[in-house]
């Protein structure tokens, strides 16, 4: 009895009793999750295009912020060095696309998915190599990121907002909006979607495969720098932080591989439902609940929803 | 056609392609002059849709000339072959399934768009007003092929012989030089195949396509096709006007087959 009453009642007592803290809780679950939606958007991105499940996401996003504050450590001023590593994210597009992707135009999905396991190491290898391999500080100050926090008083409490948080969060909300916008109504972004419903279809209409897939690995390292940005602020740019891009998995099976809402709802309900869970039911398992609820709340999904939340309809003609 | 000589559009010259060991097409020469409707039929496996695989570049013959446009050209890609104006239809319908009938005629016009990203990202200015003259166009097609209460379906939800006409306007919107149908009244009943061959005589006639079409149907071969090219094993055995062509022997022996 006793289990089930701090299941089920002590832990939405304490959130009904203290909401200013529940307020808090929400507050940096969204945040987290915001930045768990663009991880998994660059996985969409490619999936989308090219039906490469990119395993060296993650470690684009600490390649780029390595980048960004090693050439910043070079001395390249911080808005030179971003530009620069823009490039590089431009340079790498064309050079996936170029050495591993039409090389094996029409392999099995399993050759390209090892393919990225070997970019992996390559990124991990050449990043070592040119920015070493020790933790490095973001450059948030240079980059015009804002620092300290803001103290609301509601609820009859206090809730504190970093301003680093809303400000990672406008730039992901932006990002997406803009992103969606693009492939909704622009023609590259309706090639791309051609793309990714029907190859050769695409092909006879005149659509570059070339010219796609540099252009989503692209966008895909963008993305990949703003979330490096971003987390490397909360913490530090080192090559641990490639297991952030693990979260992205739940929130891929959550919102669909195909799915770019998917991925941002998705993004989301992992975000804050891991803080909820850390906050209120992680003391009765004695703490480390964050680690593995996220993979359980995707495995539940997976049970009633194989497709994710917006993956696309499977419409088959019988 | 007419006393002075029929400008040819697109020419292939002692053509062989084979797939490892086997030989889909062996030393197969033919030419399509501009303006006409050319058929090229023969019996299952006779190679003709590996013919127009070459043509639009998916296959590489591994002997042959290939003139288009009166230039010989060397391996060209799909993408290549789009872009000099040759538009082709598929025998199992390939469309984009998510996406609605108007979004996939709009791909038809991906190469005539040209603006850049930087404007696309913007979706402003010139961009813009690029996309609402190509969506002029794509409407036309659609009041063109009959298909207006369908604009905005996804085709994946849309019966076969619709889903054909979808095919055949995203590939007119590229307004092709050449177009190429593979099989455009496969599985079609009495009713649909008339309004496919009339859309194709429009498009021949309005529009100026030049058209190469496999069809399996004989009848509706001999009403379209100004001439007939036969295919049997990979190798041409007739080329002539249709009425020569339906008395031929070897034609007939080929459909029919013949004692020994």
């Amino acid at each position: 009895m006793n289990i089930l009453h701090a299941i089920f009642v002590d832990p939405f007592a304490q959130m009904i009793s203290a909401p200013d803290l529940l307020v808090q809780t929400v507050w940096e679950g969204f945040v987290g999750g915001v930045l768990y939606s663009l991880i998994a958007l660059g996985f969409v991105l490619i999936y989308k295009a090219s039906g490469v499940f990119n395993f060296a996401q993650g470690i684009m996003m600490v390649f780029a912020a390595l980048t960004l504050v090693g050439l910043h450590e070079k001395g390249a001023p911080a808005w030179i060095a971003l530009a620069l590593t823009v490039a590089i994210m431009y340079a790498l597009a064309v050079g996936v696309e170029r050495v591993v992707l039409r090389p094996l135009v029409n392999q099995p999905d399993i050759i390209l998915l090892m393919a990225t396991f070997g970019l992996t190491y390559f990124l991990i290898g050449f990043g070592e190599l040119v920015f070493g391999g020790n933790p490095k500080a973001m450059i948030t100050e240079q980059l015009f990121l804002p620092s300290g926090a803001i103290d609301l008083s509601i609820l009859g409490g206090k809730v504190t907002l970093q301003k680093l948080d809303i400000a990672a969060a406008a730039i992901a909300l932006v990002m997406v909006a803009g992103l969606g916008l693009f492939f909704q109504k622009t023609r590259i972004g309706r090639a791309l979607r051609a793309v990714a419903d029907d190859h050769q279809a695409a092909l006879s209409v005149g659509i570059s495969l070339n010219q796609i897939w540099v252009v989503v690995w692209f966008a895909a390292g963008v993305v990949a720098l703003a979330t490096g940005i971003m987390w490397g602020a909360r913490s530090d740019v080192s090559f641990a932080l490639q297991v952030v891009a693990l979260k992205a998995l739940p929130v891929l099976i959550l919102g669909g591989l195909t799915s770019i809402p998917g991925a941002i709802v998705g993004g989301l309900i992992i975000g804050i439902g891991e803080k909820l869970g850390e906050f209120y039911w992680g003391p009765l398992l004695g703490g480390g609940i964050e680690r593995w609820l996220a993979y359980f709340i995707a495995l539940a999904f997976l049970l009633f929803r194989p497709q994710g939340l917006f993956g696309e309809r499977i419409i088959e003609r019988i | 056609m007419s006393d002075t000589a029929p400008e040819i559009l697109l020419s292939l010259e002692h053509v062989s392609l084979a797939f490892g060991g086997v030989r889909a097409i062996s030393d197969v020469s033919f030419d399509i002059r501009k303006g006409e409707i050319r058929a090229i039929i023969g019996p299952n496996g006779a190679g003709k849709t590996s013919m127009l695989n070459v043509i639009n570049g998916f296959y590489h013959p591994q002997l042959g000339v290939i003139t288009f446009g009166g230039r010989a050209r060397s391996r060209m890609r799909p993408h290549e072959a789009a872009a000099q104006g040759i538009a082709r239809t598929f025998q199992n319908v390939a469309l984009f399934k998510g996406m609605t009938t108007l979004d996939n005629i709009m791909t038809g016009r991906s190469l005539r768009m040209n603006r850049g990203l930087f404007w696309q990202a913007l979706r402003h200015g010139p961009a813009l007003v690029e996309e609402i003259r190509h969506r002029e166009f794509c409407e036309e097609i659609i009041d063109f092929l009959e298909i207006e209460a369908i604009r905005k379906t996804p085709v994946g939800a849309l019966p076969y012989g619709l889903q054909k006409r979808v095919e055949l306007g995203r590939a007119l919107a590229m307004e092709p030089k050449l177009l190429l149908l593979d099989e455009p009244m496969a599985g079609m009943n009495r009713e649909e195949k008339e309004d496919m061959s009339r859309f194709i005589v429009e498009a021949n006639r309005r529009l100026g396509a030049t058209i190469a079409l496999i069809e399996h149907d004989i009848g509706v071969v001999m009403d379209l096709s100004d001439r007939v090219v036969v295919l049997e094993y990979g190798r041409k055995i007739a080329d002539d006007v249709p009425e020569v062509v339906k008395a031929d022997e070897k034609v007939i022996a080929a459909y029919l087959g013949v004692a020994h």
